[in-house]
């Protein structure tokens, strides 16, 4: 068997939302360099509604896959519903990734958190700061 | 397909393969029979320890037959620290960027008492015999140095090592698995006491390897059974296996210098086409090193996503990423020479064998630059870099 599924490696070859947005609303930058990878989301937001998406990701092929599987899973929708989208979700429309590469779809949960979170002081808008406290446990050190 | 991953293992050899097929067609019996039948096996298996013995300049009474290099490392740790407690000797050196076959067994020492000195190897990944000679105590039982590094390709000084430890008369192994069939060895001349070797590294068949005891060092089991290996391996013989190793290391010696000059212009083709990438840095020494590495680090871009796209363009490497090796860490070996984990997470090892052709590295440096400039520009950390956020960590 090979170690990613077909999904996985779909996303990985042909990575959909790769690039930067100028004037984003929101960016979510989380990992770092020394764990080997950083996932950075780039929001565009109109009406309370993702209108458009881009990521930046150095990292492995994982994490590359789930940043893509993640922009396509929030691209048109409302705020409230892409802060529901969890790693679990990401994974699972991936088809599955490793144990060892799980945290990289935690890591796309994240960076749309911190992305949206972004957006919501940018705008001066009140939330809930315990939404917004999922620390990365692997890559925190 | 270019493979280019001949330190993980290689191709079986038609000579290996035709010395491997009348053991498993005809003289298939038990070499511990006693009737004719069975001693054939016997005599091969007995030809194939000469030819062995011959290839690393040894007595053929010093050479044991194992299942790889990482039992005949476990083996040769085991049996040459109890040797020593006995005589109230627990110092063990060694160096950090052994293979974990060494460095496992040296921490399983550590945890039984004994007192494991792990040196520095320095930028070049080399340790020198007087940083050798400096660590060397009354009560060192064992000194373990790689012959050549599997990931970096570097080569220790080990004659000068063999030489100061034989003057302290402290039992020197050598873990030659990179090394056998491609470097030449001589066990006397170079005062190596213990050796391990594995027959894939050099187009002899997996699952068999040999370890090297000079004769009057007694070995400990690791698995204990009958009177096979003279009774320091218990099981019956893998007689193919091991009259193909011993083919494959009789023709790769017999072919050393001219495999060597071959290889090696390869290589340095390689390591000349590679350097012209930004930013890039190549690990191990540049002249002492196996005539078949090439090991790079990529600023901005990581390992497993790079050899994934090198896999879609036909090409087989390996790297010393953390995500290739299901750790969180990268490669021990690339950060035991410095190099920073953000450098050694974006590390590329290429080994080439006399099988590669000037075409693959053709294909490999059309392709390298390629994906590792692709990967660059989907990289928060590259553009970091490119816009002066961060720093670069290597020179352009």
């Amino acid at each position: 068997m090979a170690l990613y599924s077909e999904k996985v490696m779909d996303h990985f070859r042909h990575p959909r939302n790769v690039g930067s947005l100028e004037n984003a609303d929101g960016i979510g930058e989380v990992g770092n360099a020394k764990c080997g990878d950083i996932m950075k989301i780039y929001l565009k937001i109109d009406n309370d509604v993702v209108s458009d998406v881009k990521f930046e990701t150095f990292g492995c092929g994982s994490a590359i896959a789930s940043s893509s599987m993640a922009t396509e899973m929030i691209k048109g929708r409302p705020l409230d519903e892409i802060l529901t989208v969890t790693n679990k979700a990401v994974t699972e429309a991936l088809d599955g990734l490793p144990t060892h590469k799980l945290h990289c779809s935690v890591l796309a949960e994240e960076a749309i958190r911190a992305a949206v979170k972004d957006y919501y002081d940018k705008k001066g808008i009140a939330y809930d700061a315990a939404q917004f406290s999922t620390p990365c446990a692997a890559c925190h050190t | 397909m270019v493979y280019a991953d001949n330190a993980a293992t290689t191709k079986m050899s038609r000579t290996a393969l035709a010395a491997m097929l009348p053991c498993l067609e005809e003289t298939w019996g038990n070499a511990s029979s006693l009737y004719a039948f069975g001693q054939k096996a016997k005599e091969a298996l007995e030809g194939a320890r000469a030819k062995v013995a011959a290839c690393l300049g040894a007595n053929a009474g010093g050479i044991y037959f194992t299942s790889g290099g990482s039992e005949a490392d476990n083996q040769a740790i085991l049996s040459a620290a109890h040797l020593g407690a006995k005589k109230g000797k627990k110092h063990i050196i060694s160096t950090t960027f052994e293979h974990h076959a060494v460095l496992h067994t040296l921490k399983k020492l550590a945890k039984a008492g004994f007192e494991i000195e792990l040196l520095d190897v320095h930028e070049n990944g080399r340790v020198s015999a007087d940083e050798v000679a400096k660590a060397i105590r009354d009560d060192t039982a064992l000194v373990t140095i790689m012959y050549a590094n599997n990931e970096i390709g570097s080569v220790q000084p080990i004659a000068e090592i063999g030489a100061v430890c034989r003057a302290r008369n402290v039992i020197f192994h050598t873990d030659a698995v990179q090394a056998a069939g491609h470097l030449p060895i001589d066990v006397q001349q170079q005062n190596i006491d213990m050796l391990s070797l594995s027959g894939h590294k050099f187009h002899g068949p997996k699952g068999v390897g040999v370890l090297y005891a000079r004769p009057g060092i007694p070995l400990e089991n690791l698995i204990e059974g009958g009177a096979q290996e003279r009774g320091k391996r218990g099981g019956t013989e893998n007689v193919p296996a091991i009259v193909g190793m011993a083919a494959a290391l009789e023709e790769a010696c017999a072919h050393l210098a001219e495999n060597t000059v071959k290889v090696q212009a390869l290589r340095d083709k390689l390591i000349a086409g590679l350097r012209k990438i930004p930013h890039s840095i190549l690990n191990g020494d540049e002249t002492r090193r196996l005539p078949g590495n090439v090991s790079f680090c990529f600023e901005g871009i990581e390992g497993e996503s790079l050899l994934l796209l090198l896999d879609d363009k036909g090409i087989c490497a390996s790297s010393g990423s953390a995500c290739t090796s299901g750790s969180l860490d990268p490669s021990h070996v690339l950060l035991a020479i410095g190099r920073p984990h953000e450098v050694a997470h974006g590390s590329l090892r290429l080994s080439l064998s006399e099988e590669n052709t000037g075409a693959d590295v053709e294909e490999i440096l059309r392709a390298v630059p390629e994906v590792v400039a692709y990967l660059r520009g989907i990289s928060p950390l590259w553009k970091d870099k490119l816009s002066g956020k961060r720093d670069f960590l290597l020179p352009e």
